[in-house]
């Protein structure tokens, strides 16, 4: 990434590009911990945390705000072009992506803090160890997916949108988890619907994170593979790794 | 905008291939190899009024023109850009033989049109270069009446039969200049007297007079406020129906805005060529892409 902001005749447009990409990356560090915190609170019954969580959402989407006006104005200025229009269209997306995280991470806030205030009931160890996992999970993608965006590695991109899948079998097997309990005693039932919001959350971390990572591919090889099979991309992956 | 029109300034020498550096080394001074110098993309079209192939220019023993291979597509926008120097001005100088003017100047190669030689001896120049016609930066109508400016060539090529024949020649080409409401009530009055906008339109008029098939513009809007400019490439879209078209820009907006088909220069070598669309998103080649972001020396 530091070569797209780099090398431009007119040192100013380094300086712009330079500005995103660390807007970029310092709200990629802040949803990071938002859903950090938010497991966290889940796992201990922490409210004071979780209350955190919430309160810092206003920075989350400031930052979106913030970084998309500038986006708009370094085009309109700058009228990019080639490689440094993908940078900034990809990082418009990735924004855009990161901020739903933090959605996701006010979600799971709430499950230990409801909307009313009232405490949510206490989640079983068997949800906070899933959650803790599955967290672990999405938030190293999220990570490895930031990372690759900013050393533009298309092969790192591609491991993330491979996790993806394991991260989903995760999710499957979490929800069979839960399932078995609800079988087992009915009277559980209300406090599953909260535990599958919660993974299913997580899980779209995941989603999120596979979207940053495909959004490099656009970037490094100006292919748009939004909608592109999964299976595909990183059978191309595997070919290229081999190649080189 | 400004950019290019304090470019230009210092540049025209630069441009008619007077000061075109000698060999194949970058502004940062790294050698670029045979494989850098390969055109990337496709240089032949299906609907080709033109097809320059291996063709070189030189000026003395400046080699300013490296072997390129380019068609011109009929009804379509190409444009040609590069750093000044790069030869993309003495390149669409040779589609309608404008180098044959200058004395050093000597082309190796073909250009066809319509499959037939330009450059062959049997080949009648003046008439080769109404069907070829040019627009140039700053805009040259001849001291005489609009009127005038654009029956001279319909006249001197015979197109017109008589006086009512040369009226509407005048006029059509005036209106699909976009130039004849302005200017219908005045028609006696000198072209100089227009501003340089209607100046540029009047000198498009007077190339479209004589019925060509490509028209060739060598930067037509430096010299023109953003609005004159905005009046020319609405314009230029609108031609693009009848006339093949070459343009030679240092706005790669302007490229960017106008043209089907982009083909980048660098030092005499054609680099890249392709659709518009692509050639600014995501150009192949390392050279056009730090020229359009704007990373070149």
């Amino acid at each position: 990434m530091s070569e797209i902001t780099e090398g431009h005749t007119v040192k100013g447009y380094d300086v712009d590009l330079a500005g995103l990409r660390l807007g970029l990356l310092e709200m990629g560090g802040l949803v990071l911990d938002q859903v950090q915190r938010a497991v966290n609170a889940l796992a201990s019954g922490d409210e004071a945390l979780a209350r955190s969580v919430l309160t810092r959402e206003e920075e989350v989407n400031a930052y979106d705000v913030r970084i998309d006006e500038d986006s708009i104005t370094l085009i309109a200025r700058r009228q990019p072009m080639g490689s440094d229009l993908r940078a900034i269209i990809s990082i418009a997306r990735a924004v855009s992506d990161l901020e739903r995280i933090g959605d996701e991470a006010k979600k799971i806030a709430h499950a230990v803090v409801r909307g009313d205030g009232k405490r949510s009931t206490r989640p079983s160890p068997q949800l906070a160890r899933d959650a803790r996992h599955m967290a672990r999970f999405a938030l190293e993608m999220l990570r490895d997916g930031l990372d690759a965006f900013d050393r533009m590695d298309a092969t790192a991109a591609v491991e993330v949108v491979r996790r993806d899948l394991e991260l989903n079998a995760e999710f499957q097997a979490a929800l069979r988890r839960l399932l078995t309990q609800v079988m087992e005693d009915p009277r559980r039932l209300p406090a599953m619907l909260d535990a599958v919001a919660v993974l299913k959350s997580l899980e779209r971390v995941g989603d999120h994170a596979k979207n940053i990572a495909r959004y490099v591919l656009y970037l490094v090889e100006g292919r748009d593979v939004r909608h592109e099979d999964t299976a595909v991309l990183i059978a191309e992956g595997a070919r290229k790794s081999a190649q080189s | 905008m400004n950019n290019a029109v304090a470019e230009e300034k210092t540049a025209p020498s630069t441009e008619a291939g007077v000061n075109v550096k000698p060999s194949h080394r970058q502004p940062g001074g790294v050698d670029l190899t045979p494989q850098d110098r390969r055109t990337v993309g496709t240089v032949t079209v299906d609907n080709a009024i033109m097809s320059a192939r291996d063709v070189n220019v030189y000026y003395g023993d400046k080699h300013a023109i490296k072997s390129v291979n380019l068609d011109i597509a009929r009804n379509q926008v190409i444009a040609m850009i590069g750093p000044s120097g790069c030869g993309k001005s003495t390149f669409l100088r040779c589609l309608n033989r404008m180098n044959d003017t200058i004395e050093s100047a000597r082309m190796t190669g073909v250009i066809t049109m319509d499959g037939s030689d330009i450059y062959d001896r049997r080949q009648d120049v003046v008439q080769l270069r109404a069907r070829v016609g040019m627009v140039f930066q700053k805009p040259n109508p001849f001291p005489k009446s609009i009127y005038e400016n654009v029956a001279y060539g319909p006249r001197i090529h015979g197109l017109a039969s008589d006086r009512a024949e040369l009226d509407d020649i005048v006029q059509t080409s005036l209106l699909r200049a976009g130039l004849w409401e302005e200017v219908k009530d005045r028609l006696t009055n000198s072209g100089t007297s227009l501003s340089g906008g209607q100046q540029q339109r009047l000198c498009i008029a007077r190339t479209i007079a004589v019925n060509p098939e490509v028209i060739l513009m060598d930067e037509p809007c430096s010299a023109l406020d953003p609005i004159a400019t905005a009046r020319i490439e609405d314009l230029i879209d609108e031609l693009r129906a009848s006339y093949a078209i070459c343009i030679v820009t240092h706005s790669m907006q302007q490229a960017a805005r106008v043209s089907q088909r982009t083909a980048y220069f660098h030092l005499g070598d054609l680099i890249e060529v392709g659709e518009t669309d692509r050639i600014f998103t995501n150009p192949r080649h390392k050279l056009t892409e730090d020229y359009i972001t704007g990373r070149f020396g």
